[in-house]
C-alpha cells in the first residue's frame, strides 16, 4: 500500500457495502476509524508505511453490521460511496460515513492479505 | 622459668611448644593487653588446653599485632631457642620461621569452618607457600583502660624498658618501622634549613638594596642640583613645583606596589630561582643605571641650569618605573591566571588520580600549585592499608625457586661471549620462570576475594556498633540553657569535660573500628577528645563527630606530623624553571610516596553560534483519534 507520490494510488480493493443498523436514533455501522491528515501518522498500528495517512479500521464490533458484511479490523478505506478517503481529515471521513440521509455505504477497502491473493492466482 | 620484670611476666612451658610474647594482667603497665601465639601445628591440642587454662576470653576478631618495637630486642626465649633475631621480612620465607608479622585469622577466607582449618594447618605448613599457612590467635587481655594503647611511638618506649626484654621480638613491618625514613627525614630537615636560609637572606637583601637604589634615585636627582650648583641653577616656577607633587604622589605609589608584590612573605621556597623575578630585577637595574649614566654625562658634567628639565627627568624616571611594575604584575600574577594546561596527578602508592587545571607556569611553580592542591584535595597518605598487596607480591615471590641443574654457573662477564652466555642464562631464567608461574594453578585470587568480602563485612559489622554507641554516648550530654544555669551551679561541665566523661563509653567501639580500617595511627586518643569537645561546643550531631573517622580526609586534617610539608622533591627530566609543556611528565617526592603528574595542553576551543527565533518555537499536538461510526 505504497504510493509514488506524484502517481496515481494503485491498489487491490474490496468492495463492501453495509447497511446501517438503527439503533434508538442513530444510525451504527458497527467499526471505528482512525487516522487523517490532521492525525499522526506514526501511531497507527496498522499500517505498513508509517507516514500513511489514510483511514484506517481500528476495530469492528462483533455481529455489527459491518463485520456482516465482510469489514475487518486493519482494513484501510479508499473510498466511501463514491467520496475519497485517501487525503481526508479525520473529521470529514467521519461525516462522510454517517450520513444520516443514507442507509448504505459502499465502502472500497484494501488490505494486504488481498494483494498476496491476487498475485497468488495469477501464478 | 618465671622472670619477673615491673608487674609483668612471662613464662615458658617446656612441655608445651608454645612460646609466649607477652602476658599482661589487668594494670596495664607494660603498655599493651595483647598476648601474641604461634602455635606450633603439630601440638594444637595442647594449644587449646592452654587457652582454656588461661581463662582469657580469645578476641577471634583482632587480627593485627600492633607492632610498637622499632627496635627488636630479641628476648631470652628466642635466644634459647636459637632463632636468629631481629628479621624484618614482611613475610617469611622459610619454612623454619616461626613468626609472622601479619598474619590474618582468614579461617572464613578458605571457605572452611574453624575446626577443619588446623588440621589444613597442619599439612601445610611444610610447604614451600609456608607463609601462607602460619596461624596466629591474638588474645585480648581485658584492658584495663579503654584507651587507643598505641598512641605513640616514643611516649611508650619510655614507659616501659624491660618491655623488650620479657617480649618475644615480633618481625614484620609495622607502622612505626620507619626508623629508616625518620633517619633520612630529619638529615634532610637539617640541610635544608641551613641552605634555605642563606639563599632567603641573600635574595632579601639583594631585593632590598634595588628597592633603596630605585626609591632615592628619582630624590637624587632632584636634590644634587641644589647641592652641587644652587647660585646656577633656575628659580623652580609653578609648573616645576606641580610636577614636584606628581614626583612625590608617584613615588607613594610606587612604593606600596612594590612592597605589595614584592615583599610579601615566602609561603614556599623552590629549588631554583625564580626567573621572571631575577629578569625584572636585571631589567631595572638596567634601566635605573642607564638613566644615572645620561644624568650624569649630560646633567652633571655640564651642570645644567634648567631645574625644570631635570624635574621632568625625574617625573619620566617614575613612570618608567610603574610601567615596569605594571609588567611584573602581568608576568607574575596575571599571565598564569589563563588556564593553559591540564594536568592529571596520580599518587604512586595507591593510583588515587587528580586532575587539575593550571596556567602558563614553570615547573616548579606548577609543582608547587599542584602540591598546595594536593594537600586539599588528596586523602591522606596511609601507609597501613598497602601491606596487603606486598604480601601478595611477596608471595608471588615465593613461590618459584630457580635451580640450575646442568651446574654451569655464569662467571663473571669477562669477554665478549661469556657474557652473552651469563645474560642469556638469566634471560632463560626468568622466561622459565615466567612460564611456570602462568602455568601453577595460582588460588591466590581466590584467597583476596573472600578476604576482601570478610573485610567488607567486618568494617560494616563495626561500623554499625561504632554509630550506635556514638549516638548513645552523646544522647548524655545536653547543652544547659540560661535559667537553668542560675538554678544548679553543681555538675556543670565545660566542653572539655563533657568530652572526657563521655569518651569512654565509645571509645572502646571506635578503638575498634580505627583498627578494622587501619587508621588508629592517624587519630591519637588526645585528638580524638579534642575532635569530640569541638563538636559538643558547635552543636554537632553524632554524625557529624564521626564523618571524620568514617572517611579518610585530607592531609591537613591530622596532625602535622603527617604533613611532610618540607620534603618535598622535584624530579624533571627538563629543567624545572622551563615552562609546562604538552607531554611534560615529572615527579614530586616524598619520602613515603611520590606524584607523578603529566600536563596535556587545553584544547583550543571553537565556539559557534546558532540564532533561534523565539517566534519559531511553535508546537502541534500528535493526535490519534478513533470515532465509532
Amino acid at each position: 500500500m505504497s504510493f509514488i507520490p506524484g502517481q496515481p494510488v494503485t491498489a487491490v480493493v474490496q468492495r463492501i457495502e453495509i447497511r446501517k443498523l438503527r439503533q434508538g436514533e442513530h444510525l451504527i455501522l458497527g467499526f471505528s476509524i482512525g487516522g487523517g491528515i490532521d492525525q499522526d501518522p506514526g501511531q497507527n498500528p496498522f499500517s505498513e508505511d508509517k507516514s500513511d495517512k489514510g483511514i484506517y479500521v481500528t476495530r469492528v464490533t462483533p455481529e455489527g453490521p459491518a463485520e456482516v458484511a465482510g469489514l475487518m479490523m486493519g482494513d484501510k478505506v479508499m473510498q466511501v460511496n463514491g467520496w475519497d478517503m485517501t487525503m481526508v481529515t479525520h473529521d470529514q471521513a467521519r461525516k462522510r460515513l454517517t450520513k444520516k440521509n443514507e442507509d448504505v455505504v459502499r465502502l472500497l477497502v484494501t488490505r494486504k492479505s488481498l494483494e498476496q491473493a491476487v498475485r497468488h492466482s495469477m501464478m | 622459668m618465671l622472670e619477673e620484670g615491673r608487674g609483668c611476666w612471662s613464662w615458658s612451658l617446656p612441655d608445651f611448644p608454645l612460646e609466649m610474647a607477652l602476658i599482661d594482667k589487668a594494670g596495664a603497665e607494660c603498655g599493651g593487653a595483647r598476648v601474641a601465639f604461634k602455635i606450633d601445628p603439630r601440638q594444637l591440642a595442647a594449644s587449646a588446653n592452654l587457652l582454656s587454662e588461661l581463662r582469657l576470653p580469645p578476641d577471634k576478631t583482632a587480627h593485627k599485632l600492633p607492632l610498637r618495637l622499632p627496635a627488636a630486642k630479641p628476648s631470652n626465649l628466642r635466644e634459647a631457642l636459637g632463632q636468629s633475631p631481629g628479621r624484618k621480612d614482611l613475610v617469611a620465607m622459610d619454612t623454619e620461621s616461626t613468626y609472622s608479622g601479619y598474619s590474618y585469622y582468614s579461617g572464613r577466607s578458605r571457605g572452611s569452618h574453624r575446626h577443619g582449618e588446623r588440621s589444613r594447618d597442619h599439612h601445610k605448613s611444610r610447604s614451600k607457600d609456608g607463609s601462607r599457612s602460619e596461624k596466629s590467635v591474638t588474645i585480648n587481655a581485658p584492658p584495663a583502660e579503654p584507651l587507643l594503647g598505641d598512641s605513640s611511638v616514643l611516649g611508650e618506649e619510655v614507659q616501659d624498658d624491660n618491655w623488650g626484654e620479657t617480649t618475644t621480638a615480633v618481625t614484620g613491618t609495622s607502622e612505626h618501622s620507619l626508623s629508616q625514613e625518620d633517619i633520612v627525614r630529619i638529615t634532610k630537615d637539617m640541610e635544608d634549613s641551613v641552605g634555605l636560609d642563606c639563599r632567603r637572606y641573600l635574595t632579601l637583601t639583594l631585593a632590598v638594596v634595588l628597592g633603596l637604589l630605585v626609591f632615592l634615585t628619582p630624590l637624587a636627582f632632584l636634590a644634587l642640583p641644589h647641592l652641587l650648583w644652587p647660585e646656577k641653577l633656575q628659580v623652580c616656577g609653578t609648573a616645576c613645583e606641580g610636577l614636584f607633587i606628581s614626583v612625590a604622589f608617584k613615588l607613594l605609589i610606587l612604593l606600596l606596589a612594590v612592597w605589595a608584590l614584592f615583599f610579601r612573605a615566602p609561603r614556599a621556597g623552590l629549588p631554583r630561582v625564580f626567573v621572571f623575578r631575577a629578569l625584572l630585577a636585571v631589567l631595572v637595574l638596567l634601566f635605573v643605571v642607564s638613566y644615572w649614566l645620561f644624568y650624569g654625562v649630560r646633567i652633571l658634567d655640564s651642570q645644567d641650569e634648567n631645574y625644570q628639565g631635570i624635574v621632568q627627568y625625574a617625573v619620566s624616571l617614575v613612570d618608567a618605573l610603574l610601567f615596569i611594575h605594571y609588567l611584573a604584575i602581568v608576568l607574575l600574577e596575571l599571565r598564569q591566571l589563563q588556564p593553559a594546561f591540564s594536568v592529571c596527578v596520580t599518587r604512586s602508592t595507591d593510583g588515587e588520580t587528580r586532575h587539575y587545571n593550571l596556567g602558563q607556569l614553570s615547573i616548579q611553580r606548577a609543582a608547587l600549585a599542584i602540591i598546595e592542591n594536593y594537600y586539599r584535595d588528596f586523602s591522606v597518605h596511609n601507609p597501613a592499608l598497602l601491606t596487603a598487596s606486598k604480601s601478595r607480591a611477596a608471595k608471588h615471590l615465593a613461590g618459584l625457586k630457580v635451580y640450575n641443574v646442568d651446574g654451569e654457573f655464569p662467571a663473571t662477564p669477562a669477554t665478549g661471549p661469556g657474557n652473552n652466555a651469563a645474560t642469556g642464562l638469566a634471560h632463560s631464567q626468568s622466561r622459565a620462570m615466567i612460564a611456570a608461574a602462568a602455568r601453577r594453578r595460582d588460588t591466590s585470587h581466590n584467597e583476596l576475594y573472600y578476604e576482601e568480602a570478610e573485610h567488607e563485612r567486618r568494617v560494616r559489622k563495626r561500623k554499625a556498633r561504632l554509630v550506635v554507641a556514638v549516638e548513645e554516648a552523646f544522647t548524655h550530654i545536653k547543652r544547659m540553657q540560661e535559667e537553668e544555669q542560675k538554678k544548679a551551679p553543681g555538675d556543670v561541665m565545660d566542653p572539655r569535660e563533657a568530652a572526657q566523661a563521655i569518651f569512654p563509653s565509645m571509645a572502646r567501639s571506635l578503638q575498634k573500628y580505627l583498627r578494622t580500617t587501619r587508621q588508629q595511627h592517624c587519630h591519637s586518643m588526645e585528638s580524638i577528645q579534642q575532635h569530640l569537645a569541638f563538636c559538643i561546643t558547635n552543636n554537632m550531631t553524632p554524625k557529624a563527630f564521626l564523618e571524620s573517622y568514617l572517611t579518610p580526609g585530607p592531609t591537613l586534617q591530622y596532625g602535622r606530623e603527617r604533613w611532610l610539608a618540607r620534603q618535598w622533591t622535584l624530579v624533571s627530566e627538563a629543567s624545572v624553571t622551563s615552562g609546562l609543556k604538552e607531554g611534560a611528565i615529572f615527579l614530586i617526592k616524598c619520602i613515603d610516596f611520590s606524584l607523578v603528574v603529566t600536563a596535556k595542553r587545553i584544547p583550543y576551543i571553537q565556539l559557534s553560534e546558532e540564532f533561534i527565533d523565539p517566534k519559531s518555537h511553535k508546537f502541534v499536538l500528535r493526535l490519534q483519534s478513533e470515532t465509532s461510526v
